[in-house]
Order: structure tokens, then C-alpha cells, then sequence
């Protein structure tokens, strides 16, 4: 057993050293499994944030990082196409420089986790996992039946949307942008659990009755959460239609919300790192047993069975005791 | 739009709506006494219909096929109950959704693994294959009607099963207080199994059912598992009534959504748009439907 910290040291060292290494040996493929272990992980970070401290078991997060695909494949689409997505007040054709986009992504993740999280959260329990389930598929069906942008055929984006500075073509520059933003999140997120309003969520989750007596009101407490949670999820979503240059409706599907909880388990709910570990390992299982066999879906189901119902905690937990804690 | 087409929409709603009770119903009987959410369900429906269409290419027999696909739904729902679900109840429901999850990808892979990525099919039986005249000019496909008067028959079975019988005095009880019904010397183990089971065997006849007007694949089972969430939210989770009149009107608003939004968009605009538009919004109309539920009653009709 060691300390939580030291073990995120080795997944942080972990995460730059193996896609550098690739890059010194020319491995591009490596290069691009862990941009998307990176993407997938931020996605993680966002859910964990609502999911593990929070304790909102939401079956909808694909519906936050769908929106941030779309965002990223309307913006671009319109700009490649040389198509005024506005008239009026002034004419302006989509961007693709990433920064805009990003802030599109955020903004319409937040909205719509501000929308989704007012209505679902008067629900808890198992109507939640159930509310939130339903409003991610009402998302996926609009996206296939809505045909402008692609329907059920999704948008493809001829040439990855562009960085300032950097030549985002280059897998190693793009892996960059993605980790270091990864890291700028999970310190966001690391100071937003210890500040006085992560204390009360994790309170609220708790000890809803406790947290009530003290004056404070969980709604708004697990409304922030999901907001922030959900705008996360955007931004990574709009990374992640960045990495494949093609948004379809399948990012809303509701498996994309299962995987997305599936990191967070695998890796250890509530850890800081948790959704780092667990997306690593979802990539390389998925990239190792595929490569086995075409029913790898099979051993993926097995091993998180076992995982639900002998080792709780997930890896992060089975690896590392809790910091200041035990 | 003539009063004859808008009679048989209506019906396919009915239709649609009392096969999704079917699935529905097991989702909330094992909600209501076990305290379980099952993302598996669907799953079981998926086997009913593959064990349906399996049974009846090879004995061709439509009524084999549905025997079949009760005993395979029923037994793999016990199977299910005692391997990995019985594990799950005193856990909290994060850990149910990822169990459950994990059956799912278990179950469809192995269905892929048996029977391949192809579609199977499940062919209407000769005697009801035709239509029927109804009352009015309606010439309606027998079958689907065939699926109403099973559908109503099952649930008022069903009805009977829990008002009436010695198993549906335990299950009410075991729904009430768990500890007194063990104290009084029911095994709670096996009512747990027996209801899991039952609840899979309504899935699966739902499967094989509706498995013959559409094709029988892998991944059938999840839409309608995330139809039968949103139908039991409307229902009240827990309430084999909710079930019904939630499964009624999200069948109803979704087949008349989608044929009724594209024609009032019309009215006031292009019809290619009015296409577009009407069925976007006819695809999010039974999640319109449960947001407005859940706003006026949090916890369902019947909750």
C-alpha cells in the first residue's frame, strides 16, 4: 500500500513518459491511444465530480459530452464550409481555432447540466439514474432525427481545428493541449473539493438531513455540481470530436454514459485520479482484448462484475490508502 | 388527415403501449419488492425474442416459439437472480447500474457470439397474418391486434397473480416489510428468485411478441429498457398500475407524436421543414412528456 499522492505521481509521470517515449520512437498510434485516454479521462474528472462526490449517479453525462462534440462539429463545420451560422447582428462563419470552441463547448454543457440537473434533481435515488438516463437519449434521438447537421450519419471535419502557436496535426503537439488541460481540470477540480463548497457537497451526500440542519440547501449544492460537472464533460467532448474529426450521434448514446461511469468505477470513485487510472485501463483493454478477440465486450463485463462485487474502490482504492485518512 | 388512419395510429399506440407494459411491469415488480434496478431487463427481453425465433425456425411453430422464449427469459432470469442479483440488494444503486451494466455487455456479446451479428427472423403466424375489419372501415393487421388482446389478458393476469393469489399476498408483503415476511417463515430468497423470474418471463414473452414485426437482434433490448425508465417515472416506480397507464401513454405519444407534429408543423410551414422539425420533435415528445410528469409529480402518477 502506498499514499494516494504517490501513487497520482507515478499515473502523472505514467501519462507524459509513455506517449514521449512513443514520440522518440516514432509510435504514432501510441500517441493517439493516450490523447484519448486523456480526453476520455477529463470526460471521467467531470462525471466524478458529480458522481463521487457529489453522489449523483448520473446515467446522462453523454448527453454534456455530445453537446461539446456538437459544439466543436457546427462551429467547424460552418467555418469549412464558408456558411454563416449568423446573419445578424453580424456575420460571423463558425470558427475553428480550438479556444472559441472550447468556450462554446463549456458554456452549452453547463446550460444544458443546468437544465437537465433543475428537473432531474427534484427526483433522487433511483428515479435520478432513470431521469437522467431518459434526458441523455432525448439528446441522441433529436441528434439522429435532426438532419442538418448529419443526423444519423454524423459531420466529419476535413482538418483538425487549430491552437494558436502549435501545429495541432502533430499527435504529440495535440496530446500536449489535451493533458495539460486535463491537468489545469484536475486542479480545478482538486481545489473545488477542498474549498468550503466541496466540504458541504460531500456533507450533502453524506448527510443530507445534517447538511439541511446547518442551513444549507443540498439542491443548490448538487445543482452547482452538475453544472460544473456537466461543463467539464463538454469540453471534453469537444476534444474528443477534435481527436476524431467526426462527431456522430453515437457520443450521446446512453453505452457512451455507461463507459463514462465504468472509468470512474474501474479507476476508484471519488479519487482525485480515479477516472485517470480507470480510462487508462478502459483504453488499453479495449485496444489489447479487441485485438484478441472480436467479443471483448464479454471480458470487459466480466472484469466489472468482479470489480462491483468484490473489490470496491476500484484499482486507485486497491492500490492506495486515503490521504490523511485510515 | 381521415378519421380511419387516425383510428388505427391510435391503435398502433395501444399496441405499442401495452407491449412496453409487458416489459415494464417486470421492471417495476423487481424495483417495488427487491429494491433493484435492473439495466439487464431489456437484456432478457433480447433472449425471450432470440429463444422465440430460434425455436420456431426449427420446429415451425410460432406458439413453440413463444413457450420457448417464456421458459428461456424465466430461467435465465433466475439464473441471473441467483448468480450475480441476489448480491445486489443490500448494495446501494450505483453499484446495481454497474452490475447490471455489466450483464448487459455479458448478455449481448454472447448473443452475438451464438447467433452472429445478423439479424434473425420471427415470421407471423398464416392464421394472423391478413387483416381484420373493425367496426368503422378499419382494416387492421390481425397480429397487432392479436398483441392488444394478450397484452390486455397478461396484465390483468398479472393483476389477478398479485390481488388474488397466495404468491401475490407474499410479494405485496415482501414489497411492505421484508423482515416480518422472513419472521413469519416465507423463504424471501426464493420469492426474490421467483420474482425476478417472472418478471424476465413477461420481458421475454414481450420480446418474442414484438420480435415478429420487427427483426430480432442484438441490441434490441436497450431502447425499449430506457422506454420501460421513462414509462415506470411516469407510473410511479414500484406500482404495476403506474405501469400500465405510463406504458399506455408513452406508447400513445409516441406513435401519434410522430405522426400528428410533422402535420401541425405544416400548417404554418414548408413541409420539408415541417418534416424535419415535426419529427425531431416527435422523437423527444415522451421525454417532453415524463419532464412535465416528473415537474407537476416528482415521484409519478401512482408513486
Amino acid at each position: 500500500m502506498m499514499r494516494e499522492r504517490t501513487l497520482n505521481g507515478i499515473v502523472l509521470a505514467g501519462l507524459w513518459l509513455i506517449p514521449l517515449t512513443a514520440w522518440l520512437m516514432g509510435a504514432p498510434f501510441t500517441i493517439t491511444l493516450a490523447t484519448k485516454v486523456a480526453i476520455l479521462a477529463l470526460a471521467g474528472v467531470g462525471l466524478n465530480l458529480a458522481l463521487g462526490i457529489g453522489g449523483l449517479v448520473s446515467l446522462g453525462h453523454a448527453a454534456f459530452f455530445g453537446i461539446g462534440g456538437y459544439a466543436m462539429g457546427v462551429l467547424a463545420s460552418h467555418a469549412q464550409a464558408f456558411d454563416p451560422i449568423l446573419t445578424a447582428p453580424f456575420e460571423w462563419s463558425g470558427t475553428k481555432s480550438m479556444p472559441v470552441i472550447w468556450l462554446f463547448a463549456i458554456v452549452a454543457g453547463a446550460l444544458a447540466a443546468l437544465v437537465i440537473g433543475a428537473l432531474s434533481l427534484r427526483t433522487s435515488g433511483v428515479y435520478f439514474i432513470m431521469v437522467t438516463l431518459a434526458f441523455g437519449q432525448m439528446f441522441y434521438y433529436f441528434a439522429i432525427s435532426w438532419p442538418a447537421y448529419g443526423g444519423e450519419d454524423g459531420l466529419s471535419i476535413y482538418v483538425r481545428n487549430g491552437f494558436p502557436g502549435l501545429n495541432t496535426l502533430d499527435p504529440i503537439q495535440f496530446f500536449a493541449i489535451c493533458a495539460v488541460v486535463l491537468m489545469a481540470v484536475l486542479w480545478l477540480v482538486s481545489r473545488i473539493v477542498a474549498s468550503p463548497f466541496g466540504l458541504a457537497l460531500n456533507a450533502a451526500r453524506q448527510s443530507e438531513a445534517r447538511v439541511r440542519a446547518v442551513g444549507l440547501e443540498p439542491y443548490r449544492l448538487r445543482l452547482i455540481a452538475f453544472v460544473i460537472s456537466g461543463a467539464i464533460t463538454g469540453l471534453a467532448g469537444a476534444l474528443f470530436a477534435d481527436l476524431n474529426r467526426f462527431v456522430s450521434p453515437v457520443m450521446f448514446s446512453w453505452q457512451m454514459s455507461g463507459e463514462l461511469i465504468v472509468f470512474v468505477i474501474l479507476g476508484g470513485v471519488g479519487r482525485l485520479f480515479g477516472p485517470v487510472v480507470g480510462a487508462a485501463l478502459f483504453v488499453t483493454l479495449e485496444h489489447w482484448l479487441g485485438g484478441l478477440s472480436d467479443y471483448w465486450h464479454i471480458y470487459l463485463g466480466v472484469l466489472l462484475l468482479l470489480v462491483v462485487l468484490f473489490a470496491r474502490g476500484g484499482i486507485v482504492g486497491a492500490l492506495a490508502r486515503r490521504d490523511g485518512h485510515d | 388527415m381521415t378519421g380511419v388512419l387516425f383510428a388505427e395510429q391510435v391503435l398502433n399506440g395501444l399496441q405499442s403501449g401495452i407491449m412496453l407494459f409487458l416489459t415494464a411491469a417486470g421492471l417495476t415488480l423487481v424495483f417495488g419488492v427487491m429494491g433493484l434496478i435492473n439495466l439487464a431487463h431489456g437484456s432478457l427481453y433480447m433472449v425471450g425474442a432470440f429463444a422465440a425465433a430460434a425455436v420456431a425456425a426449427w420446429t415451425g411453430s410460432f406458439l413453440l416459439g413463444l413457450v420457448a422464449a417464456l421458459a428461456a427469459a424465466a430461467a435465465a432470469g433466475a439464473l441471473v437472480e441467483v448468480v450475480v442479483i441476489r448480491r445486489l440488494y443490500a448494495r446501494d444503486h450505483l453499484d446495481q447500474v454497474l452490475a447490471t451494466f455489466a450483464l448487459i455487455l455479458i448478455f449481448s456479446e454472447g448473443v452475438r457470439w451464438a447467433f452472429g451479428s445478423f439479424p434473425l427472423f420471427l415470421d407471423i403466424p398464416d392464421a394472423l397474418s391478413g387483416p381484420v375489419m373493425l367496426p368503422g372501415g378499419i382494416a387492421y393487421p390481425a397480429y397487432r391486434l392479436m398483441l392488444i388482446v394478450v397484452g390486455l389478458a397478461v396484465a390483468g393476469g398479472l393483476g389477478l397473480l398479485i390481488a388474488k393469489t397466495r404468491l401475490g399476498v407474499r410479494i405485496r408483503a415482501g414489497e411492505a416489510d421484508r423482515e416480518m415476511v422472513a419472521a413469519l417463515g416465507v423463504d424471501i430468497r426464493r420469492l426474490y428468485t421467483v420474482v425476478f423470474a417472472l418478471g424476465a418471463a413477461l420481458a421475454g414473452l414481450a420480446g418474442a411478441l414484438v420480435g415478429a414485426i420487427q427483426s430480432v437482434q442484438v441490441g434490441m433490448g436497450e431502447p425499449v429498457l430506457i422506454l420501460a425508465f421513462v414509462t415506470i417515472v411516469i407510473g410511479g416506480i414500484g406500482s404495476i398500475k403506474g405501469a400500465l397507464v405510463g406504458a399506455l401513454l408513452v406508447g400513445l405519444t409516441d406513435t401519434l407524436g410522430g405522426v400528428l407534429l410533422p402535420l401541425l408543423f405544416g400548417l404554418f410551414m414548408a413541409p420539408s421543414a415541417a418534416g424535419a422539425t415535426g419529427s425531431a420533435l416527435a422523437s423527444m415528445a415522451i421525454y417532453i412528456l415524463m419532464a412535465g410528469v416528473l415537474i407537476w409529480r416528482p415521484r409519478g402518477l401512482f408513486g
